[in-house]
């Protein structure tokens, strides 16, 4: 337990040292905000030219982009620094994490988390309760459950994600955009109607990267939209076992990086 | 003129040694391109025409551009460092030297550019063909009209974002501002819909902008959705936005340079 204390207080004076430049600090929680604006009025465009697209309406797609954002910022404020682990190897910084008496993996988190995030996190949440709302979804205790369950099983999915995109970036140290592919590509597509997918997407986001488990599944089985043949309404009270399961893998790839890992003797 | 033209092949020389990320970013340019197509041919066949002048192979061929485009044109400015310069105080180093600091940089960009053409954009295009296909343009000028909007689009996107970080000069700070104009531009250039998808309010805001000058007239252009004489409107338009950004952008260097001797750099 204590060193769980531990971890809690670094990442408290973590939040406290950004909080420091106020002015500057005030500006990215805007550009955050504006950022998951913008997002969703890339929705709403598609949604302002067919009014049902892939079965949902424009409330539905708020319930879905809520669940999908509020996840992934959670996951990308605490986690979303380990894909960064790359440029610390470039620039011979990582021994200093080595050395340190705590996990490799919590201290890079611990000193890299980022509170700005909190501004998308704070919109995606207004975004989604006015969805949730005005799609008149029926608050029975197994809605409100899910409601709460989605977006932590989401922060947990993408914080996984992203340790495993910073694992492979110890075997290759120029991929940042490979693996962006399943870190803001599973981002994008979780906050997009799976059914609109092509069919190789809605495997790849399904089986390799659960994205579209993480919203667009619990969306459907919420506000009673059509949910697409490819998967079922079951499915929406597995993503908090399939978050478990990402972040076993990613753990044990985490391992196995840091193991692979040669110092060039710094 | 010359030294443009050095720190261009410089440029080119310099990214031509990440070949690894190259490849790592036509990969993901891939997959979110497949995402885009896929939303915008869902929207075509939901209502069942054409949408903003778009059917269904047009809407695949313009993602598949875009998509194709994102290396050569750099649309998110993510090659632009003058505000790391400025944070580090190199930026005191480029204020001494006697060719012009944008011109400098934009030098490099190009040269930037025409490298990641060949591994970026091609490779593209051709995966694009063979998922969804894709419809270019038939005539030689449109290639031609295409490649000098192109141009343009990169240095006003370049020169964008250029300003943006300037902000640095007098806050300490740009990556606030960056966030902000990047957030703005993504979905006011066309990147993400096609402009002419939007609902008619924001199209008419979006027309007295500079926005749609760094990616939609390309866009329009080699999809031939703008073809012929129709062209000429579109192409001083973005002539004229780039002398403004331009004009302006030196303005601020000006303004700044006195305020960094002023500082004591």
């Amino acid at each position: 337990m204590a060193k769980h204390s531990l971890y809690v207080r670094l990442v408290a004076a973590q939040f406290r040292s950004q909080l420091q430049y106020r002015s500057s600090f005030a500006m990215e929680v805007l550009a955050q905000i504006l950022l998951a604006i913008t997002e969703f009025v890339e929705i709403w465009v598609l949604l302002h030219a067919a009014p049902v697209f892939a079965g949902l309406t424009l409330p539905h797609t708020a319930v879905l982009y809520g669940i999908a954002r509020i996840g992934f910022s959670l996951g990308d404020l605490l986690f979303g620094q380990a894909d960064s682990v790359n440029k610390l190897i470039k620039q011979g910084k990582l021994e200093i994490y080595l050395v340190r008496p705590m996990s490799l993996l919590g201290a890079v988190v611990t000193s890299t988390a980022q509170l700005r995030r909190i501004g998308s996190v704070v919109m995606a949440t207004v975004i989604y309760i006015v969805g949730i709302r005005s799609s008149q979804v029926t608050q029975t205790p197994a809605h409100l459950a899910l409601e709460i369950v989605a977006p932590l099983a989401g922060m947990l999915i993408f914080g996984g994600l992203f340790i495993i995109a910073g694992s492979l970036l110890f075997w290759i140290t120029d991929g940042n955009q490979a693996v962006n592919t399943l870190t803001y590509g599973g981002r994008y597509v979780a906050s997009v109607p799976g059914a609109a997918l092509h069919p190789f997407l809605k495997g790849f986001f399904t089986f390799v990267v659960p994205a579209t488990l993480i919203a667009y599944v619990p969306t459907c089985v919420l506000t009673g939209a059509p949910l697409d043949p490819f998967w079922w309404p079951g499915l929406a009270w597995l993503t908090l076992p399939i978050g478990v399961v990402v972040w076993g893998a990613a753990l044990l790839l985490w391992r196995a990086a840091v193991r692979h890992y040669e110092s060039a003797g710094g | 003129m010359r030294i443009y033209w050095e720190l261009a092949k410089a440029g080119f020389r310099r990214y031509s040694r990440y070949r690894q990320a190259a490849v790592a970013s036509a990969l993901t340019n891939t997959v979110f391109g497949l995402i885009r197509a896929s939303l915008l041919v869902t929207a075509i066949r939901t209502t069942g025409h054409p949408i903003g002048g778009y059917d269904a192979l047009a809407a695949c061929t313009y993602v598949w551009l875009s998509q194709a485009l994102i290396g050569p044109l750099d649309v998110w400015g993510s090659s632009v460092d003058i505000g790391e310069r400025i944070k580090s105080g190199d930026v005191t180093t480029e204020f001494l030297r006697p060719s012009s600091i944008l011109g400098s940089a934009l030098a490099t960009n190009y040269g930037r550019g025409a490298f990641e053409f060949l591994p970026r954009s091609i490779p593209i295009l051709i995966i694009g063909w063979l998922i969804t296909g894709i419809r270019l343009p038939s005539s030689p000028l449109a290639y031609v009209l295409g490649f000098v909007s192109l141009l343009m689009a990169s240095a006003l996107c370049y020169t964008y974002f250029f300003i943006l970080q300037l902000a640095a000069l007098w806050t300490g700070e740009y990556r606030g501002f960056t966030l902000l104009g990047m957030s703005i531009q993504q979905i006011l250039c066309g990147f993400i819909v096609p402009v002419t998808w939007f609902p008619g309010w924001l199209l008419a805001i979006d027309r007295w902008l500079p926005f749609p000058s760094m990616f939609q007239t390309t866009a329009d252009l080699l999809t031939s959705t703008t073809i012929g004489t129709a062209a000429i409107g579109p192409l001083a338009l973005q002539a004229a936005w780039l002398v403004a950004l331009v004009g302006l952008c030196q303005l601020l260097l000006a303004a700044g340079r006195r305020w960094v001797v002023v500082q004591g750099g």
